[in-house]
């Protein structure tokens, strides 16, 4: 009787890759934050990435080439951001509500043509870990029967950990969110650092996309995000802006969604919908300061004039 | 050397004009998409048109697409004065018919007009509780409404799905539905043999009452000055967390209206995921009416109207109705998309002139208030 153990694993293993998507996109948030905009349009990155992964490979065949699709996509919609925000000092909340919005009906409008014949599942994100260390009882699960979109977004959020907080880069661009006037009279263009924040911002909100969707089930459908984008937002005050913190947080977001798909599969004696708020309470919580202090990027949200000296 | 000042005249046109140069550009955008499936635009239009106005029940259905939107879209109108952005007008309409049905499937014994009258303020009641949440959060521990509000959307929804299956529920239904709503507990019919209900004159009313009520009462002014500066409201003694908590529930009554309409209205049951993001094109609808409640009433047309027309578009044409959707935000890319990025303004300038806090009509909000 090892029911339990192995009910663990697997809950552990979908919580994984269930917030291997929010991870991502929440690396690529962080550079975006931390230079001082908002970008609750994440939501909309993910949704449009999700959308050109799933497109790009029923296309080409070729996964490399839909992830870069996404990619390329959500760096689009991150360009549109920076320039609506940084260049044209909009409000930061209306115009990633506008991309949410845009891309939540093109989305649905091109998939419709693009899939008029019911929908092929594609290529997926393969399994690359070596057979035989599959079947390592905890491990072999957890890790090496994962698809590589896992093992790239544990990469992504150590390699950012090192660009912000080890790197000029990574200094000036924390500058840009904490005290952008010093930044400049240091000489540096905070526009530039911005609008370079939001693009890395948008091209991984486009890869976590594609992780959602060529993640586990190959197709796409419309509004599949769900919310998922502003449970990064949520990720990043849980986190403190910290990559490995949001990173963590966003593992506790995925272990409440995996919690909750496992309760409607077998029933748990608590009615599923309670499950399905888990993830979404927890964000409010998060939000309220029940998990502790958290540190704002001083200027996130305020709008940079580069006349105003 | 005192020439007239024609500076308020060119804020009034601008901030006319600004929308409706949006929404042509997104239309003129939109007919690349129609091109690009292989169909002429002007026909797509002029199917949707004709769906949305051509008979006596394309202009019904109109009227009750419009009608939520107008309710929904002063809810957010109503935030945004004030400088909050409630965007789970969602789950607040979801709260709102939660409420309203509950009321409204319980026969009491007491007259119709009352029963109906209890429906409508449990949804009222509804709404605002939702919102009320937020409010509080915002107003003293400082989080963010906005991720709040959206992230209790969800919740709300779940919550209506959770009583749909359990109290609610109509038990021998093949369908997962609550109880009809009781004769007397619904919205009169406008017009006979159509759909067209009385929320709709509900909504118009609340803007014209709204519009006056901004600008008239104390309440009104204090949630202007709220969102044109919280720095000053402050120090001219408003009392900024019991306003920010009062406009969150205004705002989220009105939104629970909206969720009202459709059941008492339209539906007559409550159905899980019933309203097909009503509550989103709500925020479309404010931002684009830049937070003004008159202003909602021609924006609510239009994007009812798109709504309304845009299953004729599909059937005529074979354009998808999510273009209707594409064309929305298109819309408001554009209002804030195009136009002079605005100098600094005196950090306290004169609400009557200032169309809103919105940042489209003052991107460098929050003022610094050194300045």
């Amino acid at each position: 009787m090892d029911f339990p153990t192995e009910g663990i694993v697997n809950w552990l293993e979908s919580a994984i890759r269930l917030a291997t998507p929010l991870i991502i996109a929440a690396t690529g948030g962080l550079f975006v934050e931390r230079s001082g905009v908002l970008n609750i349009g994440i939501e909309g990155m993910m949704l449009f990435g999700a959308f050109a992964a799933v497109a790009g490979s029923f296309l080409t065949g070729n996964v490399l080439l839909a992830a870069l699709m996404a990619m390329v996509v959500g760096g689009l919609l991150g360009l549109l951001h920076a320039y609506l925000t940084v260049t044209r000092r909009a409000d930061q909340i209306v115009s990633g509500a506008a991309i949410n919005l845009l891309a939540l009906g093109a989305t649905d409008l091109l998939n419709r043509r693009l899939f008029l014949e019911g929908r092929p599942r594609v290529a997926l994100f393969p399994v690359i870990g070596p057979e035989s260390m599959r079947d390592i009882p905890i491990a072999g699960p957890l890790v090496f029967d994962q698809p590589v979109i896992v093992w790239i977004a544990m990469l992504l959020s150590i390699f950012l950990s090192i660009l912000l907080y080890r790197t000029t880069i990574g200094l000036h661009l924390r500058s840009a969110g904490e005290h952008s006037k010093a930044l400049r009279s240091a000489g540096h263009s905070v526009v530039r650092l911005r609008y370079f924040g939001v693009l890395m911002s948008g091209i991984f909100a486009g890869l976590g996309g594609a992780a959602l969707s060529l993640g586990a089930v190959g197709i796409f459908t419309p509004n599949m995000t769900n919310g998922r984008g502003f449970v990064v937002l949520a990720a990043f005050v849980a986190g403190k802006w910290n990559p490995m913190l949001v990173a963590i947080a966003c593992l506790v977001f995925g272990m409440a969604d995996a919690l909750q798909l496992q309760a409607q599969a077998v029933g748990m004696g608590i009615p599923y919908q309670f499950l399905i708020m888990l993830p979404y309470l927890l964000t409010v919580a998060a939000l309220a300061g029940l998990v502790g202090r958290t540190t704002t990027p001083k200027e996130l949200g305020k709008p940079y004039d580069p006349q105003d000296v | 050397m005192p020439r007239r000042d024609l500076r308020p005249l060119a804020a009034i046109l601008l901030t006319w004009l600004r929308p409706v140069l949006a929404i042509l550009l997104a239309f003129i955008v939109s007919s690349f998409l129609i091109l690009a499936q292989g169909v002429n635009p002007l026909a797509a239009y002029a199917a949707l048109i004709k769906g949305a106005f051509g008979s006596t029940a394309g202009l019904a259905n109109t009227g009750v697409k419009i009608a939520p939107l107008l309710l929904g879209g002063l809810g957010v109108a109503v935030g945004l004065k004030a400088g909050l952005f409630n965007i789970g007008a969602e789950g607040q309409l979801y709260l709102g018919a939660l409420a309203a049905t509950t009321v409204g499937v319980t026969d009491l014994p007491v007259p119709a007009w009352f029963h109906l009258t209890l429906a409508i303020v449990a949804g009222f009641a509804g709404g605002a509780l939702w919102a009320l949440i937020p409010g509080l959060l915002r107003a003293y521990r400082g989080v963010n409404e906005f991720v709040v509000t959206l992230m209790l959307s969800y919740v709300g929804i779940q919550l209506v799905s959770y009583f749909l299956h359990g109290p609610l529920r109509e038990v021998p239904a093949p369908y997962v539905q609550s109880h009809q709503i009781l004769e007397s507990a619904r919205l009169p019919v406008l017009v006979k043999g159509t759909s067209l209900h009385a929320g709709l004159v509900i909504g118009l009313i609340l803007a014209v009452v709204l519009h006056y009520f901004l600008r008239s009462t104390s309440f009104g002014f204090e949630t202007r000055i709220l969102g044109a500066n919280p720095e000053a409201s402050r120090y001219i003694g408003i009392n900024v967390r019991r306003q920010i908590v009062l406009v969150m529930l205004l705002s989220g009554g009105l939104a629970g209206l909206a969720g009202v309409g459709e059941i008492l209205g339209l539906k007559w049951r409550l159905f899980d995921f019933f309203d097909s993001m009503l509550g989103y094109d709500a925020i479309g609808v404010a931002l684009l009416a830049n937070a003004n409640p008159l202003g909602v009433i021609p924006v609510s047309l239009f994007f009812g109207a798109l709504r309304a027309g845009a299953n004729n578009m599909q059937q005529v044409v074979g354009v998808e109705t999510a273009l209707a959707t594409v064309i929305q935000s298109l819309a408001i890319v554009f209002v804030i998309g195009i136009g002079f990025v605005g100098k600094r303004r005196p950090a306290f300038a004169e609400p009557e002139t200032q169309p809103v806090s919105l940042a489209i009509a003052e991107p460098d909000w929050p003022p610094d208030p050194r300045k």
